[in-house]
């Protein structure tokens, strides 16, 4: 493999205008999002199924189709998570097949950001960033933080101060810049917006975002290729900026493009919790126009987006293939944590909670037929978030070390025999 | 007159100024008008059709006019008119 880079600039996803591969994000003509583009034709000619399926299993055996230049140096063995069936909690929602995109045990944070990041700090490096930043709900700051530590990067990972103790912690420990601004994450990100204009730091989701967003494909092209080389017919993804659902169905349409798998028909359906819905409700009123949620209240804080920045795209992403968008109160929430655990072993944070609860309700209203098959995006652990379900899950019972105790308590379980 | 807030990578075509002073009864009559001061500032707040360019937000105050009636917006003398370019993140 001599030539190492398939990806030729960045392009305006509004009016198509070229710029070169550098530090930038927003088109200066009209403000459009920066995306990757790529010589799809040379990456036809290399990239085939035998030669993705004989390189080691991370998302970076996708790599013609991630915006780097050389080979990646952080985070080589992010992503190829599992994809898992589960008959059970397929019965329990009342469809034919369900499976779960679990990236609640990417490496090494625990969250689909890993891909993100992977790809951002691998280019950062290539740009000669020293210094590495991000605005964060929580599990990219946990990634940042914990992929910068590990290439020697110094990094300022900027949260809302209010986020779980779980989140917190878990970017603290490697030994980062933690700032918490007292506000929402979209005053967060405003102010993270003035700094990457100010100060020569690779802000992943600011200045460096056309890299860091395609990270995110790599979950799409996971679900492809452990699906057989097919598309799902159905997939639910949870939404907070909207980016990750429209990069998995441009992951899906490079797919088709490149011949890796068949034509066939596929609906990606958005999932947002009630109380920060401002793309879902969009889609519900059938309106283009994304309004803004001033003060979003919701468990689901990794969803917690008020001004979502792919909004429309997502919205766009989601009419095109025939997907619906459902929201889902905080109670829902934490009942779709429980069926996820309780049903398919997995502990998945609130954002997970979502992506159940509003697959069921989609299930139930027939936009995803019951005789159908769906896979379900599950992009976070469970013990991040443990505010959201203490007191919810029930409390352990308390015996002395004695065989007597222990055969009083379970006298009336009939489960129990001897 | 009604002002009007120009961001920073549209100054260029304002000579510099962050806040121009313009005349008009509503948005629409408001961009005209700066259109012909500022040769080359519609084309970029207005799409082809003459519609907000979707990463174009314009505030009335502190509204977005989307939300309000668009170009057709009553803006009266003492109202400030921000432009700001979507922000990205998340």
């Amino acid at each position: 493999m001599s030539k190492k880079s398939w990806f030729s600039n960045l392009k305006c996803r509004e009016c198509g205008r070229l710029y070169e591969k550098e530090a930038i994000h927003i088109c200066e003509f009209d403000f459009g999002p920066l995306e990757a583009a790529y010589d799809y034709e040379a990456i036809r000619g290399v990239l085939t199924r035998e030669v993705i399926e004989s390189r080691p299993k991370s998302m970076w055996r996708y790599r013609e189709l991630l915006p780097i230049d050389g080979d990646p140096t952080v985070g080589t063995q992010v992503g190829f998570t599992p994809l898992v069936k589960s008959d059970r909690l397929a019965k329990k929602l009342g469809i034919r097949e369900l499976w779960i995109k679990n990236d609640t045990v990417n490496y090494p944070t625990l969250s689909f950001k890993d891909r993100v990041v992977s790809v951002a700090l691998s280019r950062a490096r290539e740009l000669g960033f020293e210094v590495v930043a991000c605005a964060s709900t929580g599990n990219l700051a946990n990634s940042v933080a914990a992929n910068a530590a590990a290439a020697g990067l110094k990094s300022y990972v900027l949260i809302p101060a209010n986020l779980e103790q779980g989140k917190i912690l878990g970017s603290l420990v490697y030994g980062t810049n933690v700032i918490g601004i007292n506000g929402p994450y979209d005053q967060v990100n405003r102010l993270c917006s003035e700094i990457a204009g100010k100060y020569g730091w690779g802000f992943v989701n600011v200045n460096l975002r056309p890299y860091y967003a395609e990270g995110s494909k790599s979950m799409g092209f996971e679900i492809a290729e452990q699906s057989g080389w097919q598309l799902p017919r159905h997939t639910v993804v949870p939404m907070a900026s909207g980016s990750l659902l429209t990069k998995i169905h441009k992951a899906y349409k490079e797919f088709v493009d490149l011949g890796l798998v068949e034509v066939s028909d596929f609906a990606i359906h958005g999932a947002q919790a009630t109380g920060c819905s401002p793309i879902s409700t969009a889609f519900k009123r059938a309106t283009e126009m994304v309004r803004p949620v001033q003060n979003p209240e919701t468990i689901a804080k990794s969803l917690a987006i008020g001004t979502p920045a792919d909004g429309y795209y997502a919205l766009r992403s989601m009419k095109e293939t025939g997907g619906s968008a459902e929201d889902c109160t905080d109670e829902e929430i934490v009942e779709g944590i429980k069926l996820l655990a309780e049903h398919a072993g997995i502990f998945a944070e609130t954002a997970g909670g979502v992506t159940v609860a509003c697959a069921k309700k989609l299930i139930e209203t027939g936009k995803i037929p019951s005789n159908e098959s769906a896979v379900l995006c599950i992009t976070g652990h469970g013990l991040k978030t443990q505010e959201a379900i203490i007191g919810k899950v029930g409390e352990p019972r308390v015996i002395g070390p004695s065989l007597r105790e222990f055969e009083a308590l379970v006298a009336d379980e009939v489960a129990i025999k001897s | 007159m009604p002002t009007v807030r120009i961001p920073t990578p549209l100054r260029k075509l304002t000579d510099n100024q962050e806040v121009v002073t313009v005349t008009g009864a509503t948005l629409g009559a408001i961009l005209d008008e700066l259109n012909t001061t500022y040769p080359g500032l519609g084309e970029r707040i207005l799409d082809e059709q003459g519609a907000i360019r979707r990463f174009v937000n314009i505030f009335l105050n502190d509204e977005d006019v989307r939300f309000l009636q668009e170009k057709e917006t009553p803006v009266s003398d003492k109202d400030e008119i921000s432009i700001v370019p979507a922000i990205a993140g998340g």
